[in-house]
């Protein structure tokens, strides 16, 4: 070919060479000046620990209590008290935490890899491919959000989680699988199945407006395949915004586990959830207030955490919105 | 006539359209067209610059576009001479028509046509590095890998007048006249024939302009480019092109020299253009033709001329017959009834070629 090394020519534009830094560090830079948002870090590292090693934190069972401390008030042994079968508390919570994180995760996860794939095949193909794909979400976005997942949650706890029902079968496999997770699984699909619909959007109007790039042309001049230009050029613009935005539903998540749980659609009895912890200690709330201070207090918290979090990584990634 | 460098044709262009389908209506039915490009030819030949000239909306970029079938065009032949697909014969070259070819012809075709794009900041992912952004046809077409690959990109990056160590940088970090050196260097790295430059010191600042524009002279006689230079700015056309097209609502209404087209304009919109070029002298005035009204809609063009709304020379005829695309001699294109009999002004001789000047 044709090229030589020569001497650069640079004219008088001066170039500088700062150490080179990349978009990731300069907002990771700007988040650790939010102070809001490093305290709901903090919290959130603590959570996730407590979660983790719940089978070492807790000083007692999750599940099994001490009939002799029913309802017993906070002291030294308890401090954050006993509920109705003699349940220490405070393991309950830190076992808690595990479901509580799980529903917001893996919830967020399933809804992330659901709408990117969505958004991103119905923006990129276009025409009549993404307005039949778009209809599809209008369609279920007309249906609220909450009674559908109350319908899902009947639908497979009734069909599937019939006692008995076990071995073959996808309904054996299903109803195993979510007996095994002490009731998680079908909250997963619960809220997988009905909370990607904002990304699926939000990912196709990002499509959308990367395929029309000057840089997405340039690629198609150079010879650049479909595929390629989907994985190399629009995927990596349109991920950060999603994980941003996906990130800040995580607490709606937490917020629809607790919920099922409280009203005896989510995680099975001896399970330690927050929302289930609620609604067993509600009963006992006027004599025993305890019961319900605590769950309620650690899921306001972890939401507080979250949204501080989700606000301060989004300010950090577009400077340019904050107020 | 200014001879250009060599006499081969590289690119001929004839009767290239390019219509939008304008959908309304709740079955989106095809309702009416843009007619962004509406018939224009012209060819290039080997190592010359020819100018493509025309007001915001005329369809020059689209038809830059079209050339490179980045839009794919709606009737026409565009015939390019392409040294890499010899069909065997070795120094061979072979003519393609890039409205037929294959999507395995149209992909070679990629090495030897490229485009260097207006906004510098648009046309660079963001994601990538200057390393990764112009190595990716490298890779693309399968030509270098590893070591080789990096230093071939350093080679393009140092023909640009960059350095090697700017390849891990993001284009964030760079100005806007570095950024269209690193797009220019990703339209060179695969060794084109052909470079479609749409507009590519449009969007700089003035005193970049000058610079950018001597970086593709430089590499034009370095490296033996044709060059299709798509520009709203006369003065920049001027400087650089060996000759000159100039486009009104999507066909070309006048093409010549650089020198006989801004010394003996036979158009009467070409005559309009020239006299709004500002001359760098504060006691000179010139008799500047303010054109009336807008641009009509390239949905529906005034039938006949397209210019004869606002020409000042219009008679019937004009508004009734669209004029022939005729050479005057001396390869002089014109589409105007009365090229023959109108005596229109010239360029003012000191107009200095300088970019900078305001636009057309």
């Amino acid at each position: 070919m044709a090229f030589h090394t020569k001497k650069t020519r640079s004219d008088d534009e001066t170039v500088k060479a700062p150490p080179s830094r990349s978009l990731t560090r300069d907002a990771m830079r700007r988040l650790m000046k939010n102070r809001g948002a490093v305290a709901g870090g903090i919290i959130l590292l603590l959570l996730i620990f407590a979660a983790i090693f719940a089978d070492f934190v807790a000083p007692y069972s999750a599940t099994e209590g001490d009939i002799l401390n029913n309802y017993a008030a906070p002291t030294a042994a308890h401090p954050f008290g006993c509920d109705f079968m003699g349940r220490d508390v405070l393991s309950r919570l830190l076992f808690g935490a595990r479901i509580s994180l799980a529903a917001g995760f893996v919830g967020a996860i399933t809804a992330f890899a659901i709408g990117v794939t969505f958004g991103l095949i119905s923006g990129f193909f276009g025409g009549k491919t993404d307005n039949f794909m778009m209809r599809i979400v209008d369609i279920m976005y007309g249906f609220p959000t909450l009674l559908l997942i109350i319908l899902l949650m009947v639908f497979f706890k009734s069909s599937f989680s019939v006692s008995g029902v076990a071995g073959a079968g996808l309904r054996g496999v299903l109803s195993n699988l979510d007996r095994s997770m002490g009731g998680m699984f079908f909250i997963f699909l619960g809220i997988g199945l009905t909370s990607w619909l904002g990304m699926a959007r939000l990912v196709r109007g990002m499509t959308l407006s990367v395929r029309n790039t000057e840089y997405v042309e340039s690629a198609r001049a150079i010879g650049t395949s479909r595929t390629r230009i989907l994985f190399r050029h629009i995927l990596p613009n349109v991920l950060g915004p999603a994980i941003v935005a996906q990130a800040l539903q995580i607490p709606g998540f937490i917020q629809y586990e607790a919920f099922l749980s409280f009203i005896g659609l989510g995680v099975n009895p001896p399970t330690p959830s927050w929302g289930m912890m609620l609604s067993q200690g509600y009963l006992a709330m006027r004599s025993h207030f305890h019961l319900v201070l605590w769950p309620a207090l650690a899921i306001s918290i972890t939401l507080f955490a979250f949204n501080f979090l989700g606000d301060g990584v989004r300010d950090a990634f577009d400077p340019r919105q904050t107020r | 006539m200014a001879v250009a460098q060599s006499d081969t044709v590289l690119l001929d262009v004839k009767g290239l359209v390019k219509h939008f389908p304008v959908r309304k209506g709740s079955f989106r039915r095809v309702k009416a067209a843009v007619k962004a490009v509406d018939g224009i030819d012209l060819f290039i030949r080997e190592g010359e610059t020819l100018g493509l000239v025309g007001e915001s909306g005329c369809g020059k970029t689209t038809a830059g576009r079209s050339i490179l079938r980045l839009v794919e065009p709606t009737k026409g032949e565009i015939v390019f001479r392409s040294r890499r697909m010899a069909g065997g014969t070795a120094g061979e070259a072979r003519l393609v028509d890039v409205v037929k070819a294959s999507r395995s012809e149209l992909k070679a075709l990629r090495r030897d046509m490229q485009i260097i794009f207006q906004d510098p900041y648009s046309s660079l992912n963001p994601r990538m590095t200057v390393g990764g952004i112009v190595g990716e046809p490298l890779l693309v077409h399968r030509i270098a890998r590893g070591e080789e690959r990096k230093k071939r990109v350093q080679d393009v990056l140092g023909a640009v007048g960059l350095k090697p160590e700017h390849m891990k940088r993001y284009p964030h970090e760079f100005s806007g006249g570095q950024r269209q050196r690193i797009g220019i260097a990703r339209a060179l790295v695969l060794d084109p024939q052909l470079v479609v430059c749409d507009e590519p010191v449009s969007a700089l600042d003035v005193s970049i302009q000058a610079q950018v524009l001597n970086l593709l002279e430089d590499l034009q006689r370095e490296f033996g480019l044709t060059y299709l230079f798509v520009a709203h700015n006369l003065s920049v056309v001027k400087h650089i092109s060996s000759r000159v097209a100039v486009m009104y609502l999507g066909r070309i209404v006048e093409l010549a020299s650089t020198e006989r087209l801004f010394a003996d304009p036979k158009h009467p919109y070409t005559e309009a253009l020239v006299s709004a070029v500002p001359v760098p002298d504060p006691d000179y005035s010139v008799d500047r033709i303010i054109l009336q009204g807008d641009v009509p809609s390239p949905v529906s063009p005034p039938p006949g001329c397209h210019f004869h709304p606002r020409c000042r020379y219009a008679v019937d005829v004009c508004a009734k017959d669209a004029p022939l695309y005729r050479d005057l001699g001396n390869e002089h294109f014109v589409a105007c009834h009365r090229a023959d009999e109108l005596h229109l002004q010239p360029i003012h001789d000191q107009t200095s070629g300088q970019p900078g000047g305001a636009a057309a």
